[in-house]
């Protein structure tokens, strides 16, 4: 059953390696650079190295977007994205994965209630603007940067060929390595939160965690639609869609490269950190995208924008608005059709309630309000209803709004120690930690934060630091960590009976 | 990996063994022509021998490294313009080869007056044909040297076609000389002219080919 869930991710993977893959190899396979089998064998290579080293930093903000937290659902959400993409490739219009799958998102946010993070949201699109430009700006100066070396250098014409081979292979890689960890989110972004896999140790060597072999099967879901399709696409970009030289063509699979790179890797952004600059946020963008606005790097640094096909701009500009919407409104229908008609269960509700734990909870967050009062003991079903009441009710501010839906999601968590041994990697997690954890066996928890009080009051590693930018990916890998020990606590069921769950806890 | 780079080298080698050979016949030409209207025929032959030879193992070369572009699949995108300016050289030495064997078979008689004016056109000519030499190399190694050198040849083709007309008219001016050595004499003039046009199509093909190789 899970691999039928995960089907249609794998359909999504598949889709992806079909069509970006050609973002990668195109030109070079297209002009016969570089042959297609060994194209196809190091762009799988490295899509699935990529998706399994570098994937979880774009993974982490699209989870945000929306936790699609049962199979059924990542199941619909990730066909409405396949569907989208599929339909709109066939229509000839240019489409990308990343804007179908954040549409799909928030079309589930929509069906089972739950708030849209529009941070996330907003941090989401503005990266699809940015990401094109930012590609621009690289393959421009690249461009200037080549040409003038080249002029200095003065290479034969066949060493130039022999070197520009090798380059479209090894920037290929690169490109292919940035694809896999970049658009991984993508693919198997939606069943991060429903990962039906355990952690794997393979040979004693090597763990993978249960969301590294998730991302692993995408990966190669992803190589297969590589061998399987994406020559096609290949020799349409290669001779069609823009005619470049094989070292233009090198340098926008370079530029889109970094710029699919820079917004995956968060070994990067620990380095700006570090040398106090501004970080970049992680997130997924669109490779068909980026490679478009390298080429309008390159016509620019040629000299003017006259070669510029302004129509492909504004097709774009509606590819922005036209896939997330329509894979937006195809998932909201699918979800719809499948808990009624095929009876699946496509999300796990998350009621909300302020009971006296939360109101005092919020009281010593300074956090008052007499509308609070009002709403004590009250179940809401969902969060946006939850929201609209709060709005209705209370004079808080929208920060103030959201912590207090924070804190009154009801979670249901359940402390085991045999558990933890088995699936908290003493890797990853510190040996304190995981001290702590086991210390707290048996104890059961309604929400989130009552275990996260409970550790950091037992431990320092467990403590959020401050919220500075040098802190912040320190503060992002513990919410993983926090996210982990959600995720392998949870008792599910349980929290469908939030009734049960009050009585234990003692209201 | 290695074999790469070496093949890689060996090929620039051979091109440029090609080149060299035809800048080599066509100095020899020039020299066999000095020899020929001094009247040392002897030297003459010597020299046109040489020109054909040369001529062979460009050929020669020319084949093989053909063969190595198209069995080793490589330049894919510039490999037609190669070809085609590898042929087109090689077209201009065969006139060349071919004008001189003509003088050693014919033999046509030039007027005291106008030899010293068929030199001069002999001279403008390869001169045609040595800068297309350089044409050609900066086409593979220096792209910015290309724009010099077809300007170069550009000159030398409109000065053979000055030169020529010039020893037409005064050739077919002259009373004392019979028709048939006038006819002669300018089937040779055409020729030469026809050496120097020859070197021209392949610079301006160079220009093209520069164009698309420019980014």
């Amino acid at each position: 059953m899970t691999w039928f869930y995960l089907a249609s991710g794998l359909f999504l993977g598949w889709s992806l390696g079909a069509n970006d893959a050609a973002n990668v190899f195109g030109t070079a396979v297209g002009t016969k650079m570089v042959r297609f089998k060994v194209a196809a064998m190091v762009a799988s290579i490295f899509v699935i190295l990529g998706a399994v080293i570098s994937g979880a930093g774009a993974a982490h903000t699209l989870g945000k977007l929306g936790s699609v937290n049962a199979l059924g659902g990542s199941f619909t959400v990730a066909l409405a994205a396949a569907l989208t993409v599929s339909w709109m490739t066939k229509l000839g219009l240019p489409v990308s994965t990343t804007q179908a799958i954040v549409g799909a998102i928030v079309g589930w946010d929509f069906f089972s209630g739950a708030l849209v993070d529009t941070d996330a949201l907003t941090k989401i699109v503005s990266t699809w603007v940015i990401s094109p430009v930012l590609t621009a700006i690289f393959s421009f100066l690249f461009f200037k940067l080549t040409r003038w070396s080249l002029r200095v250098i003065k290479m034969h014409l066949l060493e130039m060929d022999l070197n520009t081979r090798l380059a479209l292979i090894l920037i290929g890689a690169f490109g292919a390595y940035s694809l896999g960890a970049n658009n991984i989110a993508n693919v198997m972004g939606v069943f991060v939160t429903a990962n039906p896999f355990p952690d794997v140790n393979i040979l004693g060597i090597l763990t993978l965690s249960g969301k590294q072999l998730l991302f692993l099967i995408g990966g190669i879901a992803i190589a297969v639609g590589i061998y399987s399709y994406s020559y096609r696409v290949m020799k349409t970009v290669g001779s069609d869609l823009f005619k470049l030289s094989p070292i233009a063509a090198l340098i926008v699979v370079f530029s889109e490269s970094i710029v699919l790179f820079i917004f995956a890797s968060q070994k990067l952004e620990h380095l700006l950190i570090r040398l106090n600059l501004p970080t970049i946020p992680l997130v997924p963008v669109s490779s068909s995208q980026a490679v478009v606005g390298g080429v309008i790097g390159i016509a620019f640094a040629r000299g003017g924008g006259r070669a510029i096909n302004f129509r492909v701009l504004t097709r774009i500009f509606w590819g922005w608005i036209v896939t997330p919407l329509t894979a937006g409104v195809i998932s909201f229908f699918a979800l719809f059709f499948m808990q009624n008609v095929f009876q699946q269960k496509v999300y796990e509700p998350i009621p909300y309630v302020i009971s006296e734990a939360v109101y005092e909870k919020l009281n010593s967050m300074d956090i008052r309000d007499p509308g609070l009062g009002v709403l004590k003991g009250k179940v809401f079903r969902n969060g946006r209803r939850f929201k609209k009441a709060l709005k209705n009710l209370t004079k808080l501010s929208s920060r103030e709004i959201n912590e207090v839906i924070r804190i009154a999601e009801i979670d249901s968590l359940k402390i085991d120690s045999t558990v933890a041994n088995e699936k908290l990697s003493p890797h990853w997690f510190t040996y304190a930690q995981l001290k702590a954890v086991k210390s707290l066996h048996g104890r059961i928890f309604a929400y989130k934060w009552q275990l996260q009080d409970a550790l950091a009051a037992l431990c320092e590693e467990w403590r959020f630091k401050e919220d500075t930018r040098r802190n912040r990916p320190y503060n992002r890998e513990l919410e993983m960590k926090y996210e982990k020990l959600f995720e392998v606590f949870r008792i599910s069921k349980m929290r469908e009976r939030y009734d049960e769950l009050h009585e234990l806890m003692g209201f | 990996m290695f074999s790469v780079f070496r093949k890689t080298k060996e090929l620039e080698g051979k091109i440029d063994e090609f080149l060299n050979v035809i800048l080599e016949a066509a100095l020899e030409f020039k020299q066999g022509m000095k020899y020929y209207l001094e009247g040392d025929f002897d030297e003459f032959e010597k020299r046109s021998e040489h020109v054909d030879q040369l001529e062979g193992r460009a050929d020669r070369l020319r084949r093989e490294i053909e063969n190595k572009l198209y069995m080793e699949m490589l330049l894919p995108e510039a490999r037609g313009d190669v070809l085609a300016l590898l042929e087109n050289s090689d077209d201009v030495l065969n006139i060349v080869a071919d004008t001189i064997v003509e003088f050693s078979v014919e033999k046509p008689e030039f007027p005291p007056e106008i030899s010293n004016h068929f030199m001069g056109l002999v001279d403008v000519s390869l001169e045609a044909v040595e800068e297309m030499v350089a044409t050609v190399r900066a086409y593979f190694k220096d792209l910015t040297a290309v724009r010099d050198h077809v300007t170069k040849i550009m000159f030398f083709e409109k000065e053979s076609d000055k030169i020529g007309e010039r020893i037409k008219r005064f050739l077919f001016d002259k009373s004392d000389i019979d028709l048939s050595r006038k006819i002669h004499i300018r089937t040779f003039v055409t020729y030469l002219q026809t050496i120097a046009d020859k070197a021209e199509d392949v610079g301006d093909r160079v220009s093209i080919y520069t164009i698309k190789r420019l980014m």
